[in-house]
């Protein structure tokens, strides 16, 4: 399935990453997150579009996977914690409404 | 001077120690001791092991950030499986949910969400052995989300 167009998001992860060493990442996603419940200046409700899912795996093991609810801010900010004992790649996703998907990946090299 | 006075002064003097020694990791709220009761699927849930950090006083009720953190050594055996999030006067009790794989190095987790108003949250986590923990803050938020119009 392909990405849905036009949908930034920022991940951050430390400069330095060292082996068998916990670290954080954090990642930003921009989205709406209209929850179906808000009235736009009009008085017609704006349907609903949010992400649902969000999922980070290190070389095909699952990290963690996180269930996103309407009461999440837009521009959903996700932070979590990773251990890499060995180089690999980080693979971002998020999953949503109106089959909305993203994904990024990022390369762990090892200091 | 009036007994009436003085009574009112040890009156305030009690309210003010009541406010004070209330325990803020009690659930005070049957709707979210229901969602709590739902999720724990009637299994005990303790108090303790897990912090839920967000700040008591809300200004911007749009985007608040939270961090819950679980005590664990996320071994092999010993590891937090699930933390979940639950509030209590927003249309929904949910409020995210994460899963930690075999990959995960530490129970702890961060995000920004939405406050409808002044209400309790409350933070559980399940480990691998069945153990269920939380902890339950109170928030009061000055600027509401959902009421742009």
């Amino acid at each position: 399935m392909a990405d849905s167009p036009k949908v930034r998001s920022l991940i951050h992860l430390p400069e330095v990453i060292r082996k068998g060493q916990p670290f954080e990442v954090r990642t930003t996603l921009g989205h709406p997150m209209e929850n179906g419940l808000r009235a736009d200046g009009y008085g017609n409700v704006v349907p609903r579009n949010l992400v649902t899912r969000f999922e980070c795996r290190h070389d095909g093991v699952l990290v963690c996977s996180i269930d996103l609810f309407p009461a999440i801010a837009a521009n959903p900010y996700l932070a979590f914690w990773v251990r890499a004992e060995t180089p690999g790649t980080l693979a971002f996703e998020w999953l949503g409404d109106n089959g909305f998907r993203h994904h990024e990946s990022r390369a762990i090299g090892l200091a | 001077m009036s007994y009436a006075r003085r009574d009112w002064i040890n009156a305030a003097g009690g309210l003010a120690l009541a406010l004070a020694v209330r325990p803020a990791s009690a659930v005070s709220t049957t709707t979210l001791q229901e969602a709590i009761k739902r999720w724990a699927g009637g299994q005990p849930v303790r108090v303790g092991r897990v912090l839920l950090d967000i700040a008591p006083l809300v200004e911007n009720g749009n985007a608040v950030p939270i961090r819950v953190t679980v005590d664990s050594p996320m071994s092999a055996t010993d590891r937090v499986t699930e933390i979940i999030v639950f509030n209590e006067r927003n249309p929904q009790r949910d409020v995210v949910r994460f899963a930690f794989g075999p990959a995960s190095p530490r129970a702890e987790v961060a995000t920004r969400i939405r406050l409808a108003t002044s209400q309790q949250l409350v933070a559980l986590a399940r480990l691998a052995d069945g153990s269920q923990w939380m902890h339950a803050v109170d928030v009061v938020v000055t600027l509401a989300a959902c009421i742009e119009n």
